[in-house]
């Protein structure tokens, strides 16, 4: 099987987002199951499965779920906390606002199971504040939640007990950082913490707090049903399960695909219809913005963790972004780092001032009046912001730039001496050859 | 509109939901916007003293994130991609456009305040690019052709109904309270899903893909 819908199975029922809809589909019978297992058990079978974090850093998640510190002494003893990290907007990835969207009863019994299994009565989930219908979906979601008793006081006359607050952000991309995340939930700027300590001790309010990212925490139901050995019969040996592939850009059909971790880029645009008409891949992202480009001669890598690492990227969120010979590489890099530089919080001097300057080099080499020295002078700054950053904004933001110079230093080259961009940004364009175009 | 003792009592309902009242502050500053269509000193002030803060501490907050606004939003808040993916497919198009056709840039509201403009950062929408957000509602798959046509509407008080959204558009005011925590109880309308989010799903039908059996599933009412 190429395709392995789990998460996605019922996106096409009309009322999918409905408690009715959801109920009738199965839904909050991993609930029921959950509250007669002891946590430990829950724990142990996220774990077993070899869930990885599906928000890009493909972390353990039963591992984090271990951490949190359990008894009666010392910090074990403060209330534990569990965060869903829902502030998609690594730019590529679009999978979990769909998934809210279309299934949101999935994402608040995932996080009814989670904090029962991490031992936490208190539950937020941090939505970016710029998917207005999101929002509404997962307030109807929790409430009915609440009436249905699936939230609540004493939860099935289990004894266990859980708040959910849905919690709109208010724009910055660092937000989706898990401890600037937590600084903006405490009601401050949206800023990273120095770690250790890290979060599954000293999180929201310096207590244990798990953070985990929907699609994560959407996966947890089909695991406690379907077991860890069934979860893990998909994928590969160290990427186990399902997940959720969200292609963009110049081909046929964009969309989500769900499928095993280790699947390629190939094989899904053989299954989706390739390439739009009359176009080739140039270069694509394995996982957002923040992951290094691969090109056609990547096709066959698996979209794994190991997989995507060895062929020089990360998987990140799976966001993969196709660009195609139209595209100019100057273009759409300089584009990602002006974004990295609107959206860094001014935290860490070499993030903050390197995307800076690296905006205006680009600016010049884009338009034609970059030289050579400039190019030298943007990978001498890459190499000074790399590593030397509270978070991971700062390694991701010289990403595009370390591999766009790697794979199309010519097409740099071809800007230079007055020339400026040789692409007509037209012809890149969805509707370059509708009536509707640009009149 | 100023704000009332009403606000303030709502403020402390946002308060009451969280284990610390800091963590209000994101939600009651969306509120304080939902009453003036901005972020007014006034509205600080009173975000600041019902959490014991200074108004400095708030206001370093309320400038840090980009969906507060230093000036009133328009009726109708024009937000186009122009983030790589969406700028390429089109956006950098379309907001050249908008711009063109409204006679305002970036973060500018029309004269007779219906309509502000902005450009956006990924939407979290790329298989729907190029996207534009009215009032944080989805605007799928438009051309620049659309886009005119979209904000035209929105002056003339006639705004069609999102792609992926509630049946009509909110106002920004609304739409800020919802951010807020204060449901308008629209969240049953719209659509499900959109053509790209079930494409991979109607794929796998089509052939056949499904994922292996769960060892002892629980009886539902499958297909």
């Amino acid at each position: 099987m190429v395709l392995t819908p789990v998460l996605s199975r019922h996106w096409d029922d009309a009322d999918s987002f409905t408690l009715e809809g959801y109920t009738r589909r199965g839904g909050y019978t991993a609930l029921q199951r959950a509250l007669t297992m002891e946590p430990d058990a829950i724990i142990a079978a996220v774990k077993d499965a070899g869930l990885r974090g599906r928000g890009g850093a493909g972390f353990p998640t039963g591992m984090k779920w271990g951490f949190i510190p359990q008894g009666t002494e010392g910090q074990a003893a403060k209330p534990h906390y569990l965060v869903v990290n829902a502030d998609e907007s690594e730019p590529g990835t679009c999978k979990d606002v769909p998934m809210m969207m279309a299934t949101p009863h999935l994402l608040v019994e995932g996080v009814a199971i989670a904090a029962y299994a991490i031992r936490s009565s208190f539950a937020v989930i941090y939505v970016r504040g710029e998917v207005l219908h999101v929002i509404r979906r997962l307030q109807q979601a929790v409430a009915d939640a609440y009436a249905a008793g699936h939230l609540g006081q004493d939860i099935g006359g289990s004894g266990f007990s859980l708040d959910v607050v849905v919690h709109a952000g208010s724009g910055a991309y660092i937000c989706g950082e898990e401890t600037a995340l937590l600084d903006s939930l405490e009601g401050y700027r949206g800023q990273p913490r120095l770690r250790p300590p890290f979060p599954a001790t000293h999180g929201l309010y310096a207590s244990p707090t798990v953070v985990n990212n929907v699609e994560s925490i959407a996966s947890v139901p089909a695991i406690v049903l379907g077991g860890a050995e069934w979860f893990a019969s998909m994928g590969t040996e160290k990427s186990k399960g399902f997940t959720l592939y969200s292609l963009s850009g110049h081909v046929k059909n964009p969309g989500q695909y769900e499928a095993p971790l280790g699947i390629t880029l190939r094989q899904l645009l053989e299954l989706s219809g390739g390439m739009r008409e009359g176009s080739s891949l140039k270069f694509w992202t394995p996982g957002g913005s923040s992951t290094p480009l691969l090109t056609s001669e990547h096709l066959d890598v698996p979209l794994d963790y190991e997989g995507v690492a060895a062929a020089g990227s990360m998987l990140g969120t799976k966001a993969l972004q196709c660009f195609d010979q139209t595209t100019c590489a100057v273009r759409a890099i300089l584009r990602w780092t002006e974004f990295y530089a609107h959206e860094s919080c001014g935290k860490c001097t070499p993030c903050r001032e390197g995307t800076f300057w690296m905006v205006q080099v680009l600016q010049r080499l884009e338009t034609g009046t970059g030289t050579e020295e400039d190019l030298a002078t943007l990978l001498d700054t890459c190499d000074n912001i790399f590593g030397r950053a509270f978070c991971a904004l700062a390694d991701g933001a010289v990403s595009p730039i370390v591999s766009g110079v790697q794979y199309f230093r010519e097409e740099f080259v071809a800007h230079m001496q007055g020339r400026g961009c040789p692409f007509d940004p037209v012809a890149s364009t969805v509707f370059a050859a509708t009536a509707g175009g640009p009149a | 509109m100023a704000l009332s003792e009403h606000t303030r009592l709502e403020l402390r309902e946002i308060i009451a939901r969280y284990p610390q009242p800091r963590s209000a502050l994101l939600p009651m500053l969306h509120l304080v916007q939902s009453e003036e269509g901005y972020v007014t000193s006034e509205g600080i002030t009173l975000c600041a003293e019902e959490l014991g803060l200074t108004q400095a501490e708030v206001g370093a907050v309320a400038t840090f994130y980009t969906m507060y606004r230093r000036k009133p939003a328009g009726t109708y808040h024009v937000g186009v991609c122009t983030n790589t993916l969406c700028a390429v497919l089109g956006g950098d198009a379309i907001l050249s456009g908008l711009k063109d056709h409204l006679g305002i840039g970036h973060n500018e509201t029309t004269e007779d305040g219906r309509l502000s403009l902005e450009h956006i950062e990924c939407n979290a929408a790329c298989d729907y690019a190029p996207v534009v957000m009215v009032n944080w509602e989805f605007y799928d798959n438009q051309t620049p052709g659309s886009a005119r046509d979209l904000v035209d509407a929105c002056r003339e008080g006639n705004p069609p109904p999102p792609t992926r959204g509630a049946s009509s558009l909110c106002t920004f005011r609304e739409m800020s309270r919802v951010l807020a925590g204060f449901p308008d109880g629209r969240g049953s309308e719209g659509v499900q899903a959109g053509a790209p989010t079930l494409v991979g799903l109607e794929i796998a039908k089509s052939r056949g893909d499904v994922a292996p059996p769960m060892p002892d599933a629980p009886a539902t009412s499958e297909r």
